[in-house]
């Protein structure tokens, strides 16, 4: 028996096929995996993302708490209400974890992170917060969904009184905001435009059948992996981990070394390898028939660091070919070879996403 | 959950089934219950023709969105055909598992075994027990 999310009776009801997740009974699909992925590229489709943690961070001093405990700079953060995508760092520079940060208040922020990580993430967040005085709050109580599609926003304001409606959709991309005990964001982790939404957990089956109502289609972790793939974002525990840095997982863009003045954990170990990384996660795309899977050997010629690893790979239902991550020794060349099975199978290196907005954005 | 089982076909403990056919050769596929199992299958690998299998060997592969499977052949024999369509068709698999959806033909050697082949009535109690 695993831990269940506040939406699990009505996910078994609506007929999910439910695998364990990180200790969770989740659902992969409620039938077929693939018309849920196509329902989030072309309409709107709903995953229940309740497994997540959502940690509030209170107090005085937690903005500059958390310059120090991210890789990404909170500084950035200029108006209530907006998001930041950032590693939580250890002191080696491996990844603790992934997350995503709002600035709800003046001095409160919240953070998401991811189910697998919680405890440790939860520990390592306290034993830092203890020097800022800042408090921590695991908000248990609260169910998250994630509506994400074309139509996504549309079908999902019906949940909203007038009024809010028109508030928000108003909200720019990477921007939330509080309609009483709910909160609303445009963030998500498909690759199409939506909102993400934190509820008392008490409402949460009554705003997924809602949803379900206005036409939003139940999808599983299993066309959630499809899609972020697509969408070329990494999976924590797949395509970066405490054993590799973010410089070397495709998240150069998340580390904010300036203002060079900012300590923050992880800083120094990055610094080194910051010239002289040896290895990074680019896309691949499978020449030929077949499927590429984590762990498969890729070998790229010219390299002198050995193998690489895919890391995520799955079948593209949007272009109807296998996609991967992939940590690969940097070199020259624009294909590798993947050994599938023992049998090796040429893919090209090509820079993700693979999909935005329901379009290609790599040529078949 | 329920699936179906054609009474007319034979059955393995890794569920594959088997059709004998009228020329003496078998037809081989997954069951309703395997491919209920896997969810949208995206990739078929079958034997090729000519390629001689012991009973029990791993000799096709298939593969939803999330992993790949094999598939063991129920019996000793000869590949004879491989099915076409899947290539360009997997999801025939998911769709009509005991027909459109077959894998490979088998010439079976003459001292082939297939005592050990279910009948359809102990294949549902095998996934009875499979299940509790």
């Amino acid at each position: 028996m695993g831990l269940k999310t506040p939406l699990y009776d009505t996910h078994v009801d609506q007929g999910a096929k439910i695998v364990d997740f990180g200790g969770w009974d989740m659902p992969l699909h409620y039938g077929s995996q693939i018309e849920e992925h196509h329902a989030v590229r072309r309409d709107a489709g709903m995953f229940d993302v309740s497994h997540m943690a959502i940690v509030d961070l209170t107090g005085g001093r937690a903005r500059e708490f958390l310059q120090f405990l991210l890789a990404n700079d909170v500084g950035r953060l200029k108006s209530l209400g907006k998001a930041l995508y950032s590693c939580m760092l250890l002191p080696s520079g491996g990844v603790l974890d992934d997350l995503i940060v709002y600035f709800m208040a003046e001095t409160w922020y919240r953070l998401v992170v991811n189910a697998g990580t919680r405890d440790k993430d939860l520990a390592w967040i306290r034993r830092h917060a203890a020097d800022f005085s800042v408090g921590v709050a695991h908000r248990e109580e609260l169910a998250m969904i994630a509506i994400q599609g074309p139509n996504a926003r549309q079908k999902s304001a019906s949940l909203l009184s007038p009024p809010q409606q028109a508030a928000v959709l108003e909200l720019k991309p990477f921007f939330g905001a509080a309609f009483g005990s709910w909160f609303v964001a445009r963030t998500g982790y498909t690759g199409e435009d939506g909102f993400e939404i934190m509820i008392p957990a008490t409402d949460a089956a009554d705003a997924w059948n809602r949803l379900r109502a206005a036409g939003v289609k139940p999808a599983g972790l299993g066309a959630r992996d499809t899609l972020r793939l697509e969408a070329g974002m990494n999976l924590y525990g797949n395509d970066m981990d405490e054993n590799h840095h973010p410089l070397e997982s495709g998240l150069a863009w998340t580390v904010a070394f300036e203002p060079a003045a900012r300590e923050f954990i992880g800083r120094k170990a990055l610094e080194i390898v910051r010239r002289g990384g040896r290895f990074e996660l680019v896309g691949l795309l499978l020449e030929e028939r077949g499927v590429l899977r984590s762990h498969q050997k890729v070998i790229a010629s010219g390299a002198l660091l050995g193998d690489g690893e895919v890391t995520s790979g799955t079948f593209s239902p949007t272009l109807n070919r296998s996609i991967a991550l992939a940590r690969v020794p940097k070199h020259p060349n624009s294909t590798v070879q993947v050994e599938i099975r023992g049998k090796l199978h040429a893919a090209r290196v090509v820079k993700p996403p693979f999909v935005r907005h329901g379009k290609p954005m790599i040529e078949i | 959950m329920s699936s179906n089982i054609p009474t007319d076909l034979q059955y393995t403990k890794s569920h594959e089934w088997v059709r004998r056919m009228n020329d003496g050769a078998v037809e081989v596929g997954i069951t309703d219950h395997a491919q209920s199992a896997l969810g949208d299958l995206v990739f078929v690998e079958v034997p090729d023709v000519g390629r001689a299998l012991r009973a029990g060997e791993a000799c096709a592969v298939v593969e939803s969105v999330k992993a790949a499977s094999d598939v063991y052949s129920p019996v000793g024999g000869k590949v004879t055909a491989g099915n076409p369509a899947l290539a360009s068709q997997p999801e025939l698999l998911n769709h009509d598992p005991y027909g459109a959806g077959w894998l490979f033909r088998l010439e079976m050697n003459v001292s082939a075994d297939s005592s050990g082949l279910m009948s359809a009535g102990a294949y549902e109690k095998f996934l009875a027990d499979e299940s509790k």
